[in-house]
């Protein structure tokens, strides 16, 4: 991620200036833009994450310490660390011009912003939005992660694993662009799915746990069913947020028992976290993204790492990737201070 | 919008005080809250900082270990709401979503922890990590309001408060919520006060928090009008996108109504601004340069004045407008 793309309309100099995770977005959002069958154009933007341009801030820390009112680069820094900075600087690179919201519900930011989008394109405000999120790596959050203990010491995260140990950071984005059927329609667009709901809550548990039953998970899943209408059994697959921490992964179990009820043998769940590790801000981002490509290759995507499930685990936690007929497909994020959002696609039916 | 929102209450923290007087007070006095000094080693940097209040720290455990941002969100946010909605939402009859805006947000925390991780990770606090993170004053608010209400923080430059509006009037209007709090919050420490003087020497970086409580209904200040924000690209830098809002916002002049601008005092930062609005011939304040510059929460204050001028019933109408520093132009309208 050092040197620009080849066919890259970006200069040296702005690449330089772009923080890791605004490359990563931009790689993303390119490709949205792109499988879409846009050159950019007039559409909002709404992203999500939560380090955002840590590592710039985190440069500009160190020299203040070391040097402190020494002002060489300091004032680049102050400038290229702020998000809004990056993410204009981002759509002009991308074509793309249109009112920006960024959204920072930590690792939930991701789902957020394809609901807000969602929303916008539903309300009539927008014809189409560019959606998605992203995070980098930085010391500042890794180290955090450490410090809270929520790190898997053996390095291997295991979700729904009756001895997982933890998460493992991952970075990455993920963007779509959210159109109405119309529009899609209108230009001869390939659909790649319909989003049928999103729901939003706020878990006020504790800042950094989730409540024990998932109250706030079944709100969102509930909501997003209502909005869809859509009961547990029309669902084909469950991404869920699945990070591998103990609390997270029981407290979201409770949560889609109680969201199936009798049903919830037949629901298949797996956590893709597994595979690509926790990417915060990008994460429900990413794995909208996961689930479209399931739905896309008719396909589900496993649980990596699971040698004994736990005992929550009264739905079908899918162990390996397998064919499997996926129609309509529900994804989970949930973040710090509580930030609860999920999101229901369906695959479009072919005329 | 046609009326449908309005706002219900105010409330603000600011470097002239605890409680929305006392803003209100020092803009109509004209009079700059004072300046102190924020040492590190040889390094001196003037600010408007929030004078000391434990009293006027809202009681709740979640607030115990927050930094201030937090605390000053709290406090704007419950003064906003008000006891009666505020005894609603407790008793689970009311839903009130909750957004906050930022451009900084919760840095003495930042500071503090990444000073512990460098010195020795093993040891950096668990405790205070949690803090760094963007939205954990909205998660404080929304624990002590009682709100499982979806809950939303935005970043964004110093107009992102305008945002917040957005966001607020679609929540109301979809039914997601019965009503919303609005806040603009941050705080002052010396990572983001010495990089705010890199724009300009002249610069005084303050602190605090503004919030506007929005419902759906009748009441005696409606917002009237949130225009999409004209985001800055390469062909509408700063002063073409102050000029284009200006055209949404009031295209002619209008002598009988009031103008919050986003003016801070030095020439240069102000420019643009006052080229947009160089023939208004209407009464204008400008609390940034009463209050500081206090980043994500001066827009706050901005809507906080405009909305109290018609509330007390010397204006009509009002126009809250901000040209952000590196992302946009926006602002709203509120009347009767």
């Amino acid at each position: 991620m050092t040197r620009i793309s080849p066919g890259s309309s970006i200069g040296q100099r702005d690449w330089n200036r772009m923080d890791r995770g605004t490359r990563l977005a931009w790689w993303a959002a390119r490709e949205a833009l792109e499988s879409a069958g846009l050159k950019g154009g007039l559409m909002p933007i709404v992203v999500g994450t939560s380090a955002a341009a840590m590592p710039i801030g985190e440069d500009y820390y160190k020299r203040a310490m070391e040097t402190p009112g020494r002002r060489a680069g300091q004032l680049l820094r102050t400038e290229t660390y702020q998000v809004q900075r990056q993410m204009t600087a981002m759509a002009r690179h991308l074509g793309v011009a249109g009112p920006l919201r960024i959204i920072s519900n930590a690792c939930a930011s991701g789902a957020n912003a394809i609901g807000h989008a969602f929303h916008l394109v539903r309300s009539g405000k927008a014809e189409r939005v560019l959606a998605g999120g992203y995070d980098a790596l930085c010391q500042l959050v890794f180290a955090g992660f450490d410090a809270l203990q929520a790190l898997s010491p053996s390095g291997v995260p295991r979700p729904f694993d009756a001895a997982r140990d933890g998460l493992a950071l991952g970075e990455g984005a993920g963007f779509v662009v959210v159109e109405s059927v119309a529009a899609a329609r209108a230009r001869g667009a390939r659909v790649m799915a319909e989003i049928l709901g999103y729901g939003a809550a706020t878990d006020i548990h504790h800042l950094t746990q989730p409540h024990p039953e998932g109250d706030a998970a079944l709100s969102t899943m509930a909501a997003a069913c209502r909005m869809a209408g859509v009961s547990p059994e029309k669902i084909d697959y469950v991404n869920s947020h699945g990070t591998g921490t103990p609390l997270n992964d029981v407290a979201e179990g409770r949560a889609i028992q109680r969201w199936a009820g009798e049903s919830v043998a037949g629901v298949k769940v797996s956590s893709t976290k597994s595979a690509i590790g926790h990417l915060l801000g990008g994460a429900g981002a990413v794995e909208a993204v996961i689930c479209l490509m399931a739905m896309e290759g008719q396909w589900l995507p496993a649980s990596l790492n699971v040698r004994e499930a736990d005992p929550v685990c009264s739905f079908e936690l899918i162990r390996e990737p397998r064919d499997a007929k996926v129609r309509t497909v529900l994804t989970n994020s949930f973040g710090f201070g509580g930030a609860n959002a999920t999101l229901i696609f369906r695959k479009e039916d072919k005329a | 919008m046609s009326g449908r929102i309005v706002i219900a209450g105010t409330g603000a923290v600011s470097s002239a005080g605890w409680g929305v007087r006392a803003l209100i007070d020092a803009l109509e006095s004209g009079e700059a809250a004072p300046v102190s000094n924020l040492e590190r080693g040889e390094v001196h940097t003037p600010v408007r900082r929030v004078p000391e209040n434990a009293a006027g720290v809202p009681k709740s455990a979640r607030l115990r270990r927050t930094s201030p941002v937090s605390k000053f969100a709290a406090a704007a946010a419950i003064e906003a709401i008000g006891p009666e909605r505020l005894a609603q939402i407790a008793a689970g009859e009311w839903r009130v979503g909750v957004i906050y805006t930022l451009l900084n947000g919760c840095v003495n925390y930042s500071n503090r922890f990444f000073g512990e991780v460098l010195a020795d990770p093993s040891v950096a606090s668990p405790i205070v990590f949690p803090e760094t993170v963007f939205n954990a004053p909205a998660s404080h608010l929304a624990a002590m309001l009682g709100s499982v209400s979806p809950n939303d923080t935005l970043l964004g430059d110093n107009a992102e408060f305008f945002t917040g509006l957005e966001v607020a009037a679609e929540w109301i209007a979809r039914g997601d919520v019965d009503g919303c709090v609005v806040v603009g919050a941050e705080e002052l420490d010396w990572l983001s006060a010495e990089a705010l003087r890199f724009y300009s020497r002249d610069s005084v970086p303050s602190e605090g928090a503004g919030a506007l409580y929005l419902e759906a209904g009748e009441g005696t200040v409606k917002l009237l009008h949130v225009p999409d924000a004209v985001p800055f690209s390469q062909e509408m830098d700063r002063s073409l996108a102050a000029l284009r809002l200006r055209e949404t916002l009031a295209p002619k002049d209008e002598p009988g109504t009031l103008l919050v601008d986003g003016r801070c005092g030095i020439g240069r930062v102000d420019r643009a601004e006052r080229t947009a609005w160089e023939n208004w011939s209407g009464p204008r304040l400008s609390p940034r340069a009463i209050t500081g510059e206090a980043l994500g929460a001066s827009a706050a204050f901005q809507c906080v004045a405009a909305v109290e001028a018609i509330r007390a019933g010397r204006m009509d109408q009002a126009i809250a407008f901000t040209l952000g520093g590196n992302e946009q132009a926006a602002g709203a309208r509120f009347g009767r």
